[in-house]
C-alpha cells in the first residue's frame, strides 16, 4: 500500500499525510514535542557537530564524468570498451539499450529484433539492481550540467534575481504518456529529437552539434524561470527509470529517530516530495525507504547533520 | 532555495503534530484552500499547461524536415526503407564508430526528426566497403540497418539487387561477395557535359585536388589501409576513374560507340549491379561531379 502511495507521488500526485502511524512511531513523534527553546538547543547541538561533505556528490560527479568519458574514449582512441552513444551501445561486445529510447523505437518502429531485446533487457536487470533513477544522477550528462546551472539559480534567487516558478509534477507522466502515443501513431521517435540527454551523449562522442543551441536554451530556462524544470517536470526518461527503481533494492533510507526535521535535505533535492516523509509528524514508520522517484543522488545523505538519510541495499544485511 | 518555502520547524511542529500524533484520520489533512492558494494552483495550472503545449510544439517542428523529405540523404548500406529506418534508428552512432574510412554522420537539428540518424555524404566520403563486411549493419543494434530485410517490411521494386554483389577487392577470396540484399540509391551521369571521357578527355593529377581528404582503398596499396585520395594522383589518357575505382564488380562500364564521323566516343554506363555506394561521385574530377548517386533510387534498367 505505501509502496503504491511512492507510486502514485511519482506520476504527479502530492504526498498524503499517513492514515495509519506505527504505535512505537507515535511514541517518537510524541517525544519529539518540545518547547522550542528545547528544539532550538537540540538543533543547535546538530548544527555544531555538522560535517559539512561532499562524499556522495563528488563519487557520483566520478562516476558519472568516467562513464560519460569512457564512451569518447572508446572512439576516439579506438579501445572499443563502451562503443555507441547513451541510447544505445556496447560494453566489451555487450549490447546495452537505453530503456526509455528503446521503448520510443519498439513503439514507432513496432518491430522488436533480437538484439534491441537482449540490450533492452540486460539495461532493464542492470537498472533494477543499481537503483532506477540512479541513472539520472550517476550517468545522465544533463543531469550534471544542469546541477551546475542549478547552482546559477540558487545563487540568482537568493540575491532575488529571479525565483522558481513550479509546474505541475502530472506533466512528466503527460508527457510520458504523449510521447509513447506520439511514436505510435507517427512512427517517429518524437522525443529523441529533444532529448537532451541523447543530444549531450553525442555532442560529446561525435562532436558539437547545433542541437546543443536547444540545450543551452532549457539550461537558460532552468536558471531564470523555474529550477531543474526539464529533469523535474518534462523528462520520460527520469520516469521510465523510475518505474524501475520502483522495484530496485537501493534506496535512500529515512530513519525518523535521527532526524531533527530542519529540511536541510528537502532544500537540495531534485525530486523533494519524496522526502515528504522527512517533514515532522509524517513518518508512518521508524525506517522508511525513499521513493522511486529518487535518483539515489545523495545529496541529502551528505547535507543532513544527523544522518537521518543513509544509503540503504533492501536484504543485504540479511545476506551478509 | 527561497526562505519563503523552507520549513521552519518550529510552524512545522505546531501545524503538523495534532494531524499526526495519534491515528490521523483520513481527510483530516485538508483545510479548505484559500483564494490566494487557488489563485497559485490554477496559474501553476495554466503555467503547467502552456509549457506541455510548447514542448510538445517544439518536438513537433521536427516533422517538418521529413514531411517533404526534401532533405533526401544517402543513408549507410542496409538502410531499411526511408520512414522505417527514421522509426528505428536509436540515434547511438555504432554505425558511425566502425566505419574504416569514416563515411557515416550523424544530422543535426535541421533534419527534424532525423537528428542524430546517420547518413552518408558521397561527395566529401563515400562508402568503399574497405571494412569488406559491411560493418555498419552488424553493428547496428536495431535492424535500421540489416542484411535481410524481414518479411513485414516494405521493399520497393527495382530496390533488391539482382545478385549478391561482387566486391572487387575480395575478387580472389573464396567469398567475394558482400551480404548486401539491396541497394542504396543508383549512380546517375547527371552532367554528361561535364564528365571529362564524354569530352573524350584524359585526367592527370590528384583528383579533387590538394586539400582533398577523402579517403580510399586501392589494392595495389594496402589492403586493409585505406589512404588519402589526394596521396593517390592518376595519370589516364581517358578519364575513367568512376569505371576503375568503383569497389563493386559489374556496376559501371565505359561504352564506347562510334559516331558518324568515324569517332569514338565515350560514355560511363551504370549497370544493374551498382549499389548507389557514391565511390564514382566521390572520385570524380569535374567540378560538381558529373556522375551522382541518386539516393534511394531504384534501378529503373
Amino acid at each position: 500500500m505505501r509502496s503504491f502511495e511512492r507510486l502514485r507521488v511519482m506520476f504527479g500526485a502530492a504526498p498524503q499525510r499517513p492514515q495509519v502511524i506505527a504505535p512505537e512511531v507515535q511514541q517518537v513523534h510524541k517525544l519529539k514535542r518540545m518547547t522550542k527553546a528545547d528544539f532550538e538547543a537540540l538543533k543547535q547541538h546538530a548544527r555544531d557537530h555538522e560535517l559539512v561533505n561532499h562524499k556522495w556528490r563528488n563519487r557520483r560527479w566520478v562516476v558519472l564524468i568516467a562513464v560519460n568519458l569512457l564512451f569518447t574514449l572508446s572512439f576516439w582512441l579506438d579501445i572499443q570498451i563502451l562503443e555507441g552513444s547513451l541510447t544505445a551501445s556496447r560494453f566489451v561486445g555487450f549490447h546495452l539499450i537505453d530503456l526509455n529510447s528503446a521503448l520510443q523505437v519498439m513503439l514507432a518502429h513496432k518491430h522488436i529484433i533480437v538484439n534491441l531485446f537482449i540490450g533492452t533487457a540486460t539495461v532493464f536487470v542492470l537498472w533494477v539492481v543499481l537503483g532506477g533513477r540512479s541513472f539520472c544522477s550517476w550517468v545522465c550528462p544533463y543531469h550534471l550540467v544542469a546541477e551546475w546551472f542549478e547552482w546559477l539559480h540558487l545563487r540568482l534567487a537568493a540575491k532575488k534575481l529571479v525565483s522558481d516558478h513550479e509546474f505541475h509534477r502530472g506533466t512528466r507522466t503527460v508527457f510520458w504518456v504523449v510521447f509513447s502515443l506520439l511514436a505510435v501513431v507517427t512512427g517517429y521517435t518524437v522525443f529523441e529529437t529533444i532529448s537532451p540527454t541523447g543530444i549531450l551523449s553525442r555532442a560529446l562522442i561525435y562532436g558539437p552539434s547545433l542541437a546543443l543551441g536547444w540545450v543551452l536554451l532549457l539550461l537558460v530556462f532552468e536558471v531564470v524561470y523555474s529550477r531543474r524544470a526539464w529533469c523535474r517536470y518534462v523528462c520520460p526518461i527520469g520516469l521510465t527509470y523510475g518505474m524501475v527503481g520502483a522495484i530496485s533494492p537501493v534506496r535512500v533510507q529515512y530513519r525518523l529517530e535521527h532526524c531533527f526535521h530542519e529540511g536541510d535535505c528537502r532544500k537540495v533535492c531534485l525530486v523533494p516530495h519524496v522526502l515528504d516523509v522527512v517533514i515532522k509528524g509524517r513518518a508512518a514508520d521508524l525506517k522508511t525507504p525513499i521513493g522511486p522517484d529518487c535518483t539515489r543522488c545523495g545529496l541529502c545523505v551528505d547535507v543532513c547533520p544527523s544522518g537521518a538519510l543513509v544509503f540503504d541495499v533492501k536484504g543485504l544485511n540479511r545476506l551478509l | 532555495m527561497n526562505d519563503q518555502k523552507s520549513d521552519d520547524p518550529a510552524a512545522k511542529l505546531a501545524e503538523a503534530l495534532p494531524a499526526a500524533v495519534g491515528q490521523a484520520t483520513p481527510g483530516a489533512g485538508k483545510r479548505p484552500s484559500a483564494p490566494v492558494r487557488r489563485q497559485a494552483n490554477r496559474r501553476r495550472f495554466i503555467r503547467s499547461a502552456l509549457m506541455i503545449g510548447g514542448v510538445l510544439g517544439l518536438a513537433m517542428l521536427g516533422y517538418i524536415p521529413v514531411a517533404g523529405a526534401h532533405r533526401a540523404r544517402l543513408r549507410p548500406p542496409g538502410a531499411l526503407e526511408e520512414a522505417d529506418f527514421l522509426s528505428s534508428c536509436i540515434k547511438c552512432g555504432q554505425c558511425v564508430q566502425v566505419c574504416p574510412v569514416a563515411a557515416i554522420k550523424l544530422d543535426d537539428v535541421e533534419s527534424g526528426f532525423g537528428l542524430g540518424v546517420p547518413y552518408i555524404d558521397a561527395r566529401a566520403q563515400a562508402c568503399d566497403f574497405s571494412c569488406d563486411a559491411v560493418q555498419c549493419i552488424l553493428a547496428c543494434p536495431t535492424g535500421s540497418l540489416t542484411y535481410r530485410k524481414p518479411m513485414s517490411l516494405a521493399t520497393r521494386s527495382g530496390m533488391p539487387l539482382a545478385r549478391a554483389p561482387l566486391l572487387k577487392a575480395k575478387e580472389k577470396d573464396a567469398e567475394p561477395t558482400l551480404n548486401l540484399a539491396e541497394r542504396i540509391g543508383v549512380a546517375h551521369l547527371a552532367r554528361p557535359q561535364a564528365c571529362l571521357a564524354v569530352q573524350g578527355k584524359g585526367f592527370n593529377g590528384q583528383t579533387r585536388g590538394a586539400d582533398f581528404k577523402g579517403r580510399l582503398r586501392y589494392m595495389d596499396v594496402d589492403r586493409w589501409k585505406p589512404v588519402a585520395v589526394r596521396e593517390h594522383p592518376y595519370d589516364r589518357d581517358l578519364c575513367n576513374l568512376c569505371v576503375t575505382e568503383c569497389p563493386i564488380g559489374d556496376a559501371i562500364r565505359m561504352a564506347e560507340t562510334v559516331a558518324a564521323d568515324g569517332r569514338k566516343e565515350y560514355r560511363p554506363q551504370v549497370l544493374e549491379q551498382c549499389v548507389g555506394c557514391g565511390v564514382c561521385e566521390m572520385v570524380c574530377p569535374a567540378e560538381p561531379a558529373a556522375i551522382v548517386v541518386e539516393q534511394r533510387a531504384p534501378w529503373r534498367g
